[in-house]
């Protein structure tokens, strides 16, 4: 019951927020706050049992027929990422209260803000592959509101509609592969999954479930090519791309991956692609982050960049990688979302965020500088910061690997050489140096603008020189759920002089001769090209690829579309023809043998009568001679009703007909006649969906009159038209007493149809008309003068 | 008889098609007619039909004569009937009226004065 509060006491807060917003004032993040503190304080208190080796699950039948559970089951590796989640969020909410004090829309941002948080615990603790799906969605359209949240600005609008498209396009391979993956465990239930060892890798599905939920899972976390929304996603508000780029949405699509590592990987298709995009992803994006200037730039390039990283270690698999993995979950988590909370700070202060245009902010923002540097000490991995113990983990990993060990290793060197540079850029640029007339206008920040970089700051620092304390409560339960069996992992400060600290050695040395060469670099003709192309070019294949399909469904949508009825009317009767005709072509078609003997001569006129008048229509042009053609159809059908035991049709259809041509000769009066202007080859064309169509109805008429009769229905109401309605009419004990509430519907129709008739006889002229009305007139003077 | 029905039946459907399509606005309403005529004499065909008598009870008797003709096709048939005449009257009064506004019967022009207004 607790965990089913913890993930929607967000949503409760979502619901609320917009309302009491008003009355918080300045406290508003501070007090919201206490929302995500609270759910980290409770799933705080599973630590020690999931140590412990204990699970937790929750299940509650939410569509029992289809074995789909609201239900949530508490890991190590759930608990790992539902803790991250809270707790940077319980800081990122008291930065969002801070940067967007006294906006008019902050109890609405705070409903979004609140809403992802929730989505995404519900994620990492669903435990059924639905909730999964449905709280994965949920993630996607909370993070479509919060990058649009300046929905004023065109920029915004297009990135959340890119992000939503990329997400859910992603979301919907995510879920075909979940539904495979249920095909070949024939369960749901995502722990009952992990159990099952080898079901889905022997299956005969498993390359496509593989490449399905990867799929779902590189467009979450931004992987080569899908990459490209995530920069454009800077548009949000700086608490959003704190929030969503660096500690959770992005991480979703690592944890889609992490959770159902055990079940997937071990094969080379998984090693290669999930290890090979990876690596490919963050050497090309921690590269492509030294391309720009923009502090959110760099900040977003060098996240794609950990996500690659991130990625890589899942795809290789072994029990260093996997704890590698984890632990630059948490080194990244708490540099970058410390860094955007800086990145936010200069902007709310400057109102600038190019690096080259910024300087000397060391003076106005201290405390905010101190958590820069420490945070970029720990992204370059220096030693006695967090980051070096996961960079040394990474290089331990990659060098003792069985295959390609140089290959990774090598990226990862690429990598973390660019990662350096990118480091000293954004802890030095806006700092160092004297101020400019821009930053020297720069205001103090408030205490929530610095209060959450300077807390992940200390965890970077502290972590980094007792690593040990992550060890057995949260290392050890989050690995062994990874790997699927025990693991003891130990993080030490010092691993004594080896291979990887060499590369330590040599990655600092090389990132620091690239800072200093990063403004002719930048300026490069390969590295403009290398950002025409994969960094702006891909987002311009996105806009073609759009127009492309705007422009299908545009030419699409004349052609069906067009305005004329015919076309309508052949579009979907000519599809009805189609799919009929092919129905009967595969079942077969069987119809009663075809005899005319026993037809009286009369019922032979009669149906002459019947299709004659209604033929004549097609050939008479004079309005009163139409009439009266339809009129003997009508009346000759009002007469078959007669001979087959329907007076009370017959007796309508007498009515009905005479009012009909009334109306007609009346209304026709005032119509001029149109003569047939279309061509012998449009009429051919009509006349051949016209017999289609009549033949149709022929030939299922006849295989419906094949099947026997079944009439319960109509002795229901003969057997109780006297007893229980006290009528001798059955036909109208059946309509005004059995289905009394149906005709009373019969006749409010006809009701509205007489005051539509009547307000279309007294309507005013519109202006349509009165232009017609203009044109006419002029049409007159011209011909008079 | 149902059979030679099926196929006067579908000599209406054909017919009622071919109408709809012509531009003239008053053929198509014509169209309409013919097809709700063709639409309810199916239902009366599909309920079967006996040259039998008439669904009523006599007086004194429970139920109706043995084999008498099927209610239940005659009552959705009455229903569609009535319905089909308002539409019939609210069809023609809307071509009516689109000609005095627009002094047009031909649906080719109404699309291209909606191009026009947009």
């Amino acid at each position: 019951m607790g965990i089913v509060l913890a993930v929607f006491a967000g949503f409760a807060l979502a619901l609320v927020a917009p309302w009491i917003t008003g009355a918080t004032g300045r406290a508003t993040g501070w007090l919201y706050s206490l929302v995500p503190a609270g759910i980290t304080a409770y799933l705080s208190t599973f630590i020690a049992p999931v140590a412990a080796g204990e699970t937790m699950r929750v299940a509650y039948a939410w569509v029992p027929g289809l074995n789909v559970d609201l239900s949530f089951y508490v890991d190590g590796l759930s608990l790992f990422f539902a803790l991250l989640i809270t707790g940077i969020g319980t800081l990122i909410f008291i930065y969002a209260g801070a940067y967007l004090k006294g906006h008019h829309h902050l109890g609405r941002f705070f409903a979004y803000l609140s809403m992802f948080m929730a989505a995404m615990v519900g994620l990492v603790l669903a435990d059924n592959l639905f909730t999964f799906y449905i709280f994965f969605e949920l993630t996607s359209f909370a993070s479509f509101v919060l990058i649009g949240f300046n929905h004023d600005e065109a920029a915004s609008r297009r990135a959340a509609w890119q992000a939503l498209l990329i997400t859910k396009a992603g979301g919907l391979a995510l879920l075909a592969g979940f539904l495979l993956m249920e095909q070949a465990t024939g369960t749901l239930q995502i722990s009952a999954i992990l159990e099952t060892g080898e079901a889905i890798r022997d299956h005969g599905f498993y390359t496509a479930i593989v490449l399905l939920v990867l799929a779902g899972a590189f467009t979450k976390s931004a992987q080569f090519p899908f990459y490209f929304w995530l920069p454009n996603a800077m548009q949000a508000p700086t608490p959003v791309s704190a929030y969503l780029h660096s500690a959770t949405m992005v991480k979703a699509g690592i944890y889609v991956m992490a959770r159902f590592h055990p079940v997937l990987s071990g094969t080379d298709l998984w090693f290669w692609l999930v290890g090979g995009i990876g690596a490919f992803t963050m050497v090309l994006s921690a590269w492509l982050a030294l391309q720009y200037t923009d502090l959110k730039g760099i900040l977003a390039y060098t996240t794609i960049m950990a996500l690659g990283a991130l990625t890589m270690l899942l795809g290789l698999g072994t029990e260093t990688a996997l704890k590698a993995c984890l632990v630059f979950v948490l080194v990244h988590a708490f540099y970058k979302a410390a860094l955007f909370m800086v990145a936010g700070a200069i902007d709310h202060g400057v109102h600038e965020r190019d690096i080259t245009k910024l300087g000397g902010l060391r003076s106005k923002m201290p405390i905010t500088f101190g958590a820069a540097v420490i945070a970029c000490l720990s992204m370059a991995g220096i030693p006695l910061f967090f980051g070096f113990i996961g960079k040394e983990i990474i290089y331990e990993a990659t060098l003792h690997l069985d295959q390609a060990a140089l290959f990774f290793t090598g990226a990862a060197l690429l990598a973390n050489v660019a990662l350096v540079a990118s480091a000293g850029l954004l802890a030095i640029r806006p700092f160092m140096g004297p101020l400019n007339d821009l930053t020297s206008h720069a205001h103090r920040p408030d205490t929530g603008l610095w209060f959450g970089a300077a807390v992940l700051a200390v965890l970077s620092l502290g972590l980094g020189l007792a690593p040990w304390l992550l060890d057995s409560a949260i290392l050890a339960p989050s690995l062994s759920a990874l790997m699927g069996a025990e693991a003891t992992p130990h993080l030490a400060i010092w691993h004594g002089f080896n291979l990887p600290l060499a590369l330590s050695g040599v990655t600092v040395a090389l990132g620091v001769g690239t800072y200093f060469a990063w403004t002719p670099m930048r300026q490069s003709a390969p590295f403009r090209a290398l950002e025409r192309w994969l960094g702006t070019g891909l987002d311009n294949g996105y806009d073609h690829a759009i127009n492309g399909l705007l422009a299908t469904a545009t030419a699409q949508t004349n052609f069906l579309q067009n305005g004329y009825l015919r076309r309508y009317i052949a579009t979907i009767l000519g599809t009805t023809v189609a799919v009929v005709g092919y129905t009967f072509g595969h079942f077969g078609f069987e119809g009663p043998v075809l005899s005319f003997v026993g037809i009286a001569p009369y019922e032979w006129i009669l149906s002459l009568l019947i299709v004659g008048g209604a033929l004549a229509t097609l050939f008479l042009s004079a309005r009163i001679a139409l009439v009266a053609a339809l009129g003997i159809s009508g009346f000759s059908i009002a007469l078959t009703y007669l001979m087959y035991g329907a007076p009370d049709l017959a007796m309508t259809q007498f009515l009905i007909e005479t009012l009909t041509v009334i109306l007609f000769v009346l209304i026709l009066a005032a119509l001029p006649t149109l003569s047939e202007v279309a061509s012998i080859g449009h009429r051919l064309r009509d006349g051949v969906l016209a017999v289609a169509t009549g033949s149709m109805f022929t030939a299922l008429m006849l295989a419906v009159l094949n099947q026997p009769f079944e009439n319960r229905m109509g002795e229901y109401y003969m057997q109780y038209s006297y007893s229980e309605a006290q009528g001798r009419n059955i036909v109208n004990t059946i309509l005004v007493d059995f289905r009394a509430l149906d005709t009373l519907g019969e006749i409010t129709v006809l009701l509205i149809a007489g005051f539509g008739i009547y307000t279309l006889l007294r309507l005013k002229r519109s202006k349509t008309s009165e232009k017609v009305e203009a044109s006419r007139a002029s049409e007159q003077v011209e011909q008079l003068s | 008889m149902e059979t030679l029905l099926a196929f006067v039946i579908g000599a209406l459907v054909a017919i009622a098609v071919y109408q709809l399509q012509r531009r003239d606005l008053v053929r198509m309403v014509i169209g309409i007619v013919i097809l709700s005529n063709a639409v309810n004499l199916l239902l009366f065909t599909l309920g079967r039909m006996t040259r039998a008598e008439a669904p009523l009870i006599e007086l004194g008797a429970k139920l109706p004569p043995e084999g008498s003709a099927n209610p239940l096709s005659q009552a959705l048939i009455l229903t569609a009937i009535v319905i089909g005449f308002g539409l019939l009257a609210f069809s023609l009064v809307l071509v009516y009226r689109a000609y005095r506004s627009l002094d047009t019967v031909d649906a080719q022009d109404f699309v291209e004065l909606e191009f026009d207004d947009a």
